[in-house]
């Protein structure tokens, strides 16, 4: 059963007099890969974290597909631009959320060997997570996400600390997991990357989604001014 | 002076030649505070987890009753246990009163403090790092809890070692529940204390050099672990 769409109504976020996230209404469904493009402080972050159920909006609602909210949690992911590393082996660490998502022992073996063979990390399985190059943690990161195979995958910025490499290491991956038939959803506020990933733009400026549209449009004809100032390099406030 | 370089010859004596009364003091010392660490363990750990990790009402209180009692004056913790215990006492029937278990006792009670709120500080900002992540991964707090205690194992062999070195310096507890008696209770710090008053300086002398080397041995541990701990930050 699916859980996508997931529909966004009037979803506001406030906190300490300020509002972060303005009646933003959405509809994310499944299919293309959709970029969340925006300058810092534009709420990208905060806007994937409301989907992905890591905080609550102050007002509105988000709905998932289907009435059940923990099968929703359940097939969602997320990867942040800082790689959590559980202190603990690479292969430890994959292991670890298919335990969560109670995988028989049987699979859990396959799907981990999967995963680091996937994202090129089988030479360091063994090694504490911790010891590993930015890069591979992000890799590992994303390895975790998808050996739970979720349906929608969140990612914020997950290249923002990442040499040109790494970059590329991680969007090939970012490929993968969509080829497999995972919806990705991913913050960025580099246009080279939005241009190279995106198939479906979503701009936000100050809290407010004020556009959406496909990249050829968006790219080449943005209705908003906020987003021509964005992608002139003109700075926003 | 010459008393005082005496002393410390004889101390140097008795502890290379493991004198008998030397050895079993030094023994129900690591005895008692070790079992009493153990215990203390067994609750502060999770208890400092759980208090890391679970939003309750009254959970703040609960921080600032932990952390003022880490500085439990341990004649106090002493009188309280001693208190309990006593044949009037609620659990005067146990017989515990001057025994090694009473020590155990009150030693446990006076570390527990510490170990729960240095490991709460230690779980919460361990928490900080991890609680979308775990969140993201599916996971509910008692996971979160297990998980906080595991990864910061080697932070909370630091936080236990604190707790031993306090429970094996102490005198004043160990002093009113266990009544310092020969062969049965006396331990490091009261017969320090006693000998000391006796002028017999050399025992006295000899059980601080050996709780001053293991208090450096405590530490030592600890940096140690500490050690390892930065290292696998990096």
């Amino acid at each position: 059963m699916s859980v996508l769409p997931l529909l966004l109504k009037g979803v506001s976020v406030h906190a300490g007099g300020q509002i972060l996230i303005d009646g933003i209404d959405l509809e994310i469904e499944a299919g293309p890969k959709t970029v969340i493009l925006g300058p810092n402080g534009a709420g990208k972050s905060l806007l994937l974290r409301l989907c992905h159920g890591l905080i609550g909006p102050t007002a509105g609602k988000l709905t998932w597909s289907g009435s059940d909210s923990t099968h929703a949690r359940r097939r969602q992911g997320m990867v942040f631009q800082k790689p959590v590393m559980l202190r603990r082996s690479v292969r430890a660490n994959i292991a670890y959320g298919l335990k969560l998502h109670e995988i028989p022992t049987a699979h859990r073996q396959e799907r981990i060997e999967r995963a680091l063979a996937q994202t090129g990390l089988g030479h360091v399985a063994e090694r504490p997570a911790r010891v590993l190059s930015v890069g591979e943690q992000q890799r590992l990161a994303l390895a975790r996400a998808w050996a739970l195979q979720p349906e929608v995958l969140f990612l914020d910025e997950p290249t923002a600390s990442l040499d040109p490499s790494g970059t590329g290491a991680v969007e090939r991956i970012i490929e993968d997991i969509h080829a497999a038939g995972t919806k990705i959803v991913m913050t960025t506020h580099d246009l080279a990357q939005a241009r190279r990933v995106a198939e479906d733009v979503i701009f936000l400026h100050n809290g407010r989604l004020t556009e959406r549209a496909s990249p050829a449009k968006f790219f080449s004809a943005p209705e908003s001014e906020a987003a021509r100032a964005f992608l002139d390099g003109r700075l926003l406030w | 002076m010459s008393d005082i370089s005496t002393a410390f010859v004889l101390a140097f004596q008795l502890i290379a030649t493991l004198d008998g009364e030397l050895v079993d003091i030094v023994g129900r010392s690591l005895f008692v505070s070790l079992t009493a660490m153990v215990a203390a363990a067994a609750i502060g750990l999770p208890l400092g987890a759980v208090i890391a990790v679970y939003r309750f009402p009254g959970r703040r209180l609960v921080i600032v009753a932990l952390n003022s009692l880490m500085g439990l004056p341990p004649v106090f913790v002493g009188l309280m246990v001693y208190l309990l215990l006593s044949r009037a006492g609620p659990l005067g029937v146990l017989g515990l009163l001057f025994t090694p278990a009473a020590m155990v006792i009150a030693q446990t009670v006076l570390i527990m403090p510490i170990i729960a709120a240095l490991s709460r500080d230690a779980m919460r900002d361990l928490y900080e790092e991890y609680r979308e992540q775990l969140c993201s991964l599916g996971a509910q707090p008692h996971h979160a809890v297990l998980t906080l205690l595991w990864d910061g194992r080697l932070r909370l062999v630091t936080v236990v070692m604190a707790g031993f070195g306090r429970a094996i310096a102490e005198v004043g507890a160990v002093f009113i529940v266990g009544g310092n008696i020969a062969y049965v209770t006396r331990v490091m710090t009261t017969t320090i204390a006693l000998e000391a008053s006796k002028g017999n300086l050399a025992l006295a002398l000899a059980l601080g050099l050996i709780l001053v080397l293991l208090a450096v041995g405590v530490n030592g541990v600890a940096a140690m672990f500490g050690g390892v701990t930065s290292y696998r930050r990096a």
